[in-house]
């Protein structure tokens, strides 16, 4: 991380946060099943931190729900993330941020694949091979420095 | 002809953990698992069950990713994200820790004893290979570091017979290691997989090699004489099995008493594959003998046969659960 004052992105474009889920009657119906879908996938990670600035990774459009795709009975998820710049050197820690965010949230049985939206980043495949990498993901998250990082961008913000 | 793998037993071994590998003991009667909870745990056979006879903890500050037994069965290494290897000695019904060895920058990620006993390899995300000797006041010394991937070294194994050694890693290559004038020199860069290689397999003879990748497929190597006669070894990818696995492929074994493939994939399954014994050496073909789709809940992370029991087996998983299952060719 840079760390130092100069921002890489100082002015990002900002977008507008979507509305609440919108429930429906068979939503309040205990007898109905009602499967993981991408917008409750999406409501998990909207809120993340960006780790530059005090906005969410929706606020920034990193995080969009028609790049979330969930398969709720093949326990898969697949999510695509654009970062801001295609130099971004946050990249790895956008994608680890959603990453456990979704582990720490889901049921184990899931699958859960993050990767750079195609084209939107120069180091695109070397970021995509590290997040895929479990044993890396385990090594980084047992570093209690790099914890912190990720639980900053996880933390709720009061607005 | 059917073949089938049924469940011996689950154990809950590393609870709320990640159970990353096991091991058989040499004589096949003891197994030792890690894992995220840093501890190592040995299993033994008790009347037709399994169970817990010792837990090896205080050893590492960090995950334990694997353990391998010495071929005398007397000392176990564990390799650990804390950058050291532990070595323990067997005393009594228990284990101690003898010795620790430090020298990785950062992560081990495995480790393995030479045939002979008297060397250890180690391997890191920091690129490199250890080969330590080990002398028979049970001093450990490091006699070579080798540099030859140009990235994370994921698993080391040995030939079974000679002082030969293959790691892979993550810049998607295997490399075979021999030993030159003192120093362990890579002789061949076996470069055929798209991604990370995870595991590795001699078979009994040490002729051939199976690899295992996050490219989803399986390979097999085999060695093919030089024709100069003399420096770098020649192997060549001689079968490649794709469209069997759904996800990464973590792990494979290969039996040295029945000669059969085993492997450990991120889609929870367990495969066993046998070969066609009428098929020509230099193109064998290996077929789907029997599988599990939902070996574990989890990704399976290792498979393991015992060295003694032909066709007894164990897998471990990201759930924490250690299964034992016997792979059996049962008469119509």
């Amino acid at each position: 991380m840079s760390g130092g004052t100069q921002l890489e992105n100082a002015n990002p474009v900002i977008f507008q946060r979507s509305g609440e889920r919108l429930l429906t009657a068979s939503d309040e119906d205990e007898e109905v099943h009602d499967p993981i879908d991408d917008r409750e996938i999406f409501d998990l990670i909207r809120s993340i931190n960006d780790p530059e600035h005090p906005l969410s990774l929706e606020e920034l459009n990193v995080v969009e729900q028609v790049r979330v795709k969930v398969n709720d009975t093949e326990s898969t998820v697949d999510i695509e993330f654009t970062p801001t710049i295609p130099h971004c050197s946050m990249a790895t820690l956008i994608g680890l941020s959603i990453k456990v965010k979704l582990l720490r949230s889901l049921p184990d049985r899931f699958k859960i694949d993050v990767h750079i939206t195609p084209g939107t980043h120069a180091s695109e495949e070397a970021v995509n091979k590290q997040l895929a990498d479990k044993e890396r993901v385990a090594a980084a998250l047992e570093n209690s420095s790099l914890l912190e990082v990720v639980n900053q961008c996880l933390s709720t913000r009061s607005i | 002809m059917k073949e089938a793998l049924s469940l011996v037993q689950r154990l809950n071994a590393h609870p709320d953990s990640r159970c990353w590998f096991v091991s058989w003991s040499p004589s096949g009667t003891l197994l030792a698992s890690c894992g995220g909870d840093k501890a190592i745990r040995i299993w033994g056979r008790e009347g037709d069950s399994w169970i817990c006879k010792s837990v090896l903890e205080d050893g590492h500050q960090r995950t334990v990713r694997k353990v391998a037994w010495s071929p005398c069965g007397n000392y176990l290494a564990s390799a650990s994200f804390d950058a050291t290897t532990c070595i323990w000695k067997k005393k009594n019904d228990g284990f101690e820790s003898l010795t620790v060895l430090e020298g990785h920058e950062n992560e081990v990620k495995c480790v393995a004893w030479a045939p002979s006993g008297n060397l250890l390899a180690t391997c890191s995300r920091d690129k490199s290979v250890w080969v330590w000797e080990v002398d028979e006041e049970d001093e450990y010394e490091c006699v070579t570091v080798v540099n030859s991937h140009t990235q994370d070294v994921k698993h080391v194994v040995w030939h079974p017979t000679l002082e030969l050694m293959a790691s892979a890693s993550y810049d998607n290559n295997i490399c075979i290691y021999r030993e030159e004038d003192d120093d362990w020199e890579c002789r061949a860069t076996l470069k055929g997989h798209t991604s990370t290689v995870w595991s590795l397999s001699f078979d009994a003879t040490g002729q051939r090699l199976a690899s295992c990748s996050d490219d989803r497929t399986v390979k097999i190597w085999k060695e093919y004489p030089n024709e100069a006669g003399q420096g770098d070894l020649s192997w060549k990818c001689v079968c490649t099995l794709s469209g069997y696995h759904g996800r990464t492929v973590y792990d494979i074994a290969w039996c040295r008493l029945t000669g059969a493939l085993v492997t450990a994939s991120g889609d929870d399954s367990v495969r066993v594959f046998k070969e066609d014994e009428s098929s020509d050496p230099d193109q064998p073909v290996f077929s789907l003998a029997a599988q599990v789709t939902k070996a574990h809940n989890q990704d399976v992370n290792c498979v393991a046969w015992n060295p003694k029991e032909a066709g007894l087996l164990a897998s471990c998983s990201d759930n924490g659960e250690i299964a034992i299952w016997r792979f059996q060719e049962e008469e119509d």
